[in-house]
């Protein structure tokens, strides 16, 4: 692996508190995110984890706390807002477009970055013209990086799982993010398709130096991808530090095994 | 600059950029576009590369090692390094590092050439066993930004001072590419070694050059000509066509985008111009049957009745043979329309003029599809040794179990014991540092020993028929050629393999295996039960079915003058499956019949002693290492044999 310069926080949350209705979500969750890093949430099912990525690109809104994304700090963040200033994010499960191929699909990546509007594109004018063929070039790139070129024209409904996430995270990469949300990344899959997507997740922070935040379960891949991981349990965060350190605490491995009460 | 003879392939090379500097060199399919370089383009890259070479001190006599897929650039490294009087060492982009170290060692590799991050990989983790490897050049620096090794470096920038270079001392290279001479060697090409390391095959620029315009005058190939360039750059196969051929006639290559996308690129290049090996027709064809089941009830009709008048006539017509009646000719001529024409665009082969296969046994029904439809599909046969070209079959006299006369300009001689020898400004200069073998491959009057057995049918076609050391005699003195008769029983669908034994014996024999999923569709369509491979493999219907195959083998041998002798008169079908893990194959599936003898010694007695059936008990190892046996009952079966006399005058 390449050598990386880790930064400052880009990200900062401050303690966050979600609730929906009587469940508590979130419960005064802090940690931070540094630049060039991937950064792991983990904790057992229902800990909190997918609701802290809602939090952060703002498809949930906290009762309390606040999001500090490149030093501007919000109480309610907009996703139009976060996807518009850099945060891309990938699913539980696959939110694709199932009838339209993959190169339509990684298109769609590029939509806030497109400034012609519908009248320009329905006459097809030079603008829109134009602007078609950069974000046609830069969603190659990204085909091309992601190594699904032989599936280029392929309506999405008619792949195998594992290159249907490996599609998802080409629409996100497509929107170049600076920060990058993966939800469960390799859910379902098997260890070649996992160590394929680990490879992917890994170029992606390598070479275009963007910062990660994912959730899984797998733990040998949180072990080897992340430099630091942050772990939730019942909406509160019981540990955070290196992924070495994480292993070794108590309270996780409390929190995975159970205890006797 | 004096025009200079075009015996070498830079010299080539530089004069098409001279003569037909905008027509397209080469294309390659990048970020979804097909890129196109010009004659005059690729050769100011070939120029800056050389040049960038010879300033990191690559010098005459150097050789060049290049590792990767098809790309543009690893082409031109090969002209580049011919330019400066080095030999390109192209290997096989799949192997593994421990089998590149042989190779690199044996060659003396300073400079290696490779595509992308997997080859540096793989040359960084065998470095140490390389004493002379300095220079690593990769083509695509995806993940190779922070490799800090030494001699690790980007090909763009070798190409970037190379061209500074050659603009500044414009005569440096000229004079590099003036000094080549036509004896020297251009290339050096590792053959796969089944028996031993692998030895160096070096040719010279001229064989090569021969070897190219013969198949370009045979086939009339010219600039206008498109070819697909896909198959390992290590193997002459693609060495002749999409390098010799391409850079003596001028016509353009085209690298696919990936090894996956390669039937998309083919459909989208339309090539006129093709070479596979029998393996990729035959995928082509089964996609096409699959396909075709889900097709609607129309379409199939149609497919069916057309394909049925295609094969009637379709392969005359294209022969251009007379005696076709008019109604066929009229129906080929709608069914191209419907039919073989959209057929044909789907598998991207509407432009092609001439197609090769080589390599492989092809099987007749095979080879006839495509000829029916009308693609040019025909064989040649060669070896690494030979340029790959010893023998093409000519338009209009196609035989699909010769591989036709010798090519102008070879002559070809049956030895004693039945071995092809070669001989002809095709042949090699020399195994490299491999005198030993040099003068063993060559024999007295300088013919090379191919190692393959075959002869010469009526026409003057060759016909090869097995490797030279697998041919023995029966006990009444015919000649015996295990792996024609086991090909021949391949061809069949229900049988995956065959094992044939007869050396020194009074007749021939068999074991076969049948096809696990071809005999069990066949079975389930007809309603009989089984459990798995050993059950089906001891029905009595299935002993009918593939009976019936071993005597339609049975009667074509009996048309053959040579091989009547060799009929199959009893066979039995294995009770397990051959397997590479049981030592009963070898990786590349080819039987090992000698093992095979020894440990089914039984069945071979049963077979020569004729019981009707016999016991048999083997261990087998299971996928997840376990151990087991298996046990059966195996029937042995009689096959008629047909009378070799009567069948030569019926035909």
């Amino acid at each position: 692996m390449g050598i990386r310069n880790i930064g400052e926080p880009i990200l900062q949350i401050d303690d966050i508190s979600l609730s929906f209705g009587g469940v508590r979500a979130l419960q005064n969750v802090s940690f931070d995110v540094r630049e060039h890093e991937v950064r792991a949430i983990i904790g057992p099912n229902g800990a909190g984890k997918s609701s802290m990525l809602n939090v952060i690109n703002g498809v949930y809104h906290p009762q309390v706390g606040t999001v500090t994304y490149k030093g501007e700090t919000r109480h309610r963040v907009d996703p139009h807002d976060a996807a518009s200033r850099g945060i891309a994010r990938t699913f539980q499960n696959i939110a694709l477009f199932r009838g339209m191929s993959v190169l339509d699909n990684i298109m769609t990546g590029r939509n806030l970055k497109m400034h012609t509007n519908f009248l320009q594109h329905a006459l097809w004018v030079g603008a829109a013209k134009r602007e078609q063929m950069a974000h046609r070039r830069k969603v190659e790139e990204v085909i091309d990086f992601l190594e699904i070129q032989h599936i280029r024209k392929t309506p999405v409904g008619r792949l195998p799982y594992g290159l249907q996430k490996r599609v998802e995270l080409g629409r996100a990469l497509a929107a170049e993010p600076e920060l990058f949300l993966l939800d469960e990344p390799m859910a379902g899959m098997n260890t070649e398709e996992k160590q394929d997507m680990c490879r992917f997740i890994l170029d992606v922070n390598d070479q275009f130096g963007t910062t990660i935040v994912l959730i899984e379960h797998d733990m040998g891949v949180v072990m080897d991808l992340s430099d630091r991981v942050v772990v939730l349990d019942y909406g509160c965060k019981i540990a955070d530090g290196k992924p070495d350190e994480v292993r070794s605490d108590q309270a996780v491995i409390d929190a995975y095994l159970g205890v006797a009460h | 600059m004096a025009e200079q003879a075009l015996d070498t392939f830079p010299r080539l090379f530089m004069h098409h950029a001279r003569i037909r500097g905008d027509r397209p060199a080469t294309r390659e399919k990048d970020l979804g576009i097909w890129q196109t370089w010009s004659w005059s383009e690729a050769a100011a890259e070939v120029r800056s590369l050389a040049c960038g070479l010879a300033q990191m001190g690559f010098t005459r006599g150097d050789n060049l090692a290049i590792i990767g897929d098809n790309r543009p650039r690893l082409y031109w490294a090969m002209t580049a390094a011919q330019c400066l009087g080095g030999v390109p060492v192209p290997l096989y982009q799949d192997a593994v590092a421990q089998e590149m170290s042989f190779v690199l060692d044996n060659a003396e590799i300073k400079f290696a050439i490779v595509e992308d991050q997997e080859q540096v990989d793989k040359l960084l983790e065998i470095k140490g066993r390389c004493a002379q490897l300095r220079h690593i050049l990769y083509d695509d620096p995806r993940g190779l930004r922070h490799y800090t090794q030494d001699g690790i470096q980007s090909l763009d920038e070798v190409i970037e001072s190379g061209r500074i270079y050659d603009r500044e001392q414009r005569d440096f290279l000229d004079g590099e590419i003036a000094k080549g001479r036509p004896g020297d060697v251009a290339v050096m090409l590792y053959t796969s070694g089944t028996t031993g390391q692998p030895k160096g095959v070096c040719q010279t620029h001229a064989s090569f050059i021969m070897a190219a315009k013969t198949g370009c005058e045979f086939d009339q190939l010219g600039p206008s000509d498109e070819i697909l360039s896909y198959l390992p750059m290590a193997w002459v196969g693609d060495h002749l066509f999409s390098y010799a051929q391409a850079i003596y006639a001028g016509f353009t290559i085209n690298c696919p985008e990936s090894g996956d996308t390669v039937i998309n690129d083919l459909r989208e290049i339309g090539p006129t111009y093709y070479f596979a090996p029998p393996r990729v027709f035959e995928n082509l064809l089964t996609q096409v049957m699959i396909r075709m089941e889900d097709a609607g009830a129309i379409k199939r009709r149609m497919f069916r009745y057309f394909m049925d008048v295609a094969r009637r006539c379709g392969a005359e017509i294209l022969d251009g043979r007379p005696g076709v009646a008019a109604g066929d000719r009229i129906l080929y001529y709608l069914g191209n329309l419907f039919v073989y024409g959209p057929l044909r665009n789907v598998l991207g082969m509407s432009r092609i003029r001439v197609a090769y296969t080589a390599g492989a046994a092809i099987g007749p029904d095979l080879f006839r599809f495509y000829r029916s439809i009308a693609i040019n599909l025909k064989q040649l046969y060669g070896a690494t040794e030979t340029c790959a070209a010893v023998c093409l079959q000519p338009d209009g006299q196609i035989k699909f179990d010769t591989v036709g006369p010798p090519a102008p300009g070879v002559e070809v001689r049956i030895a004693d014991d039945g071995e092809v020898l070669v001989r002809g400004p095709v042949m090699l200069k020399e195994y490299y540092k491999r005198p030993d073998a040099t003068a063993e491959s060559i024999d007295a009057d300088g013919y090379f020993r191919t190692g393959d057995a075959g002869f010469f049918d009526e026409d003057g076609h060759l016909k090869i028929i097995d490797r030279a050391k697998d041919v023995g005699k029966l006990a009444g003195g015919a000649m015996f050629a295990p792996n024609y008769i086991e090909n021949k029983l391949k061809f069949f669908s229900y049988i995956r393999e065959a094992v044939a034994f007869g050396h020194a014996c009074d007749m021939v024999c068999a074991f076969v295996n049948i096809d696990l999923g071809a005999v069990g569709d066949w079975a389930q369509r007809r309603n009989i039960g089984y459990s798995g491979y050993t059950d089906l493999a001891q029905k009595a219907e299935v002993y009918q079915l593939v009976l019936e195959c071993v005597e339609k083998c049975n009667a074509e041998l009996a048309h053959d003058p040579v091989l009547a002798q060799s009929q199959v008169r009893r066979f039995l079908i294995l009770h397990k499956e051959l397997d590479p893990d049981d030592d009963e194959l070898t990786r590349t599936r080819k039987v090992r019949r000698g093992f095979i003898a020894e440990k089914y010694r039984v069945l071979t007695e049963a077979l020569y002693s004729g019981k009707p059936s016999q016991f048999i008990e083997t261990q087998v190892k299971f996928e997840d290492g376990r151990a087991g046996m298996i046990s059966a009952e195996l029937r042995i079966m009689n096959a008629k044999v047909f009378d070799a006399a009567a069948a030569r005058l019926a035909a």
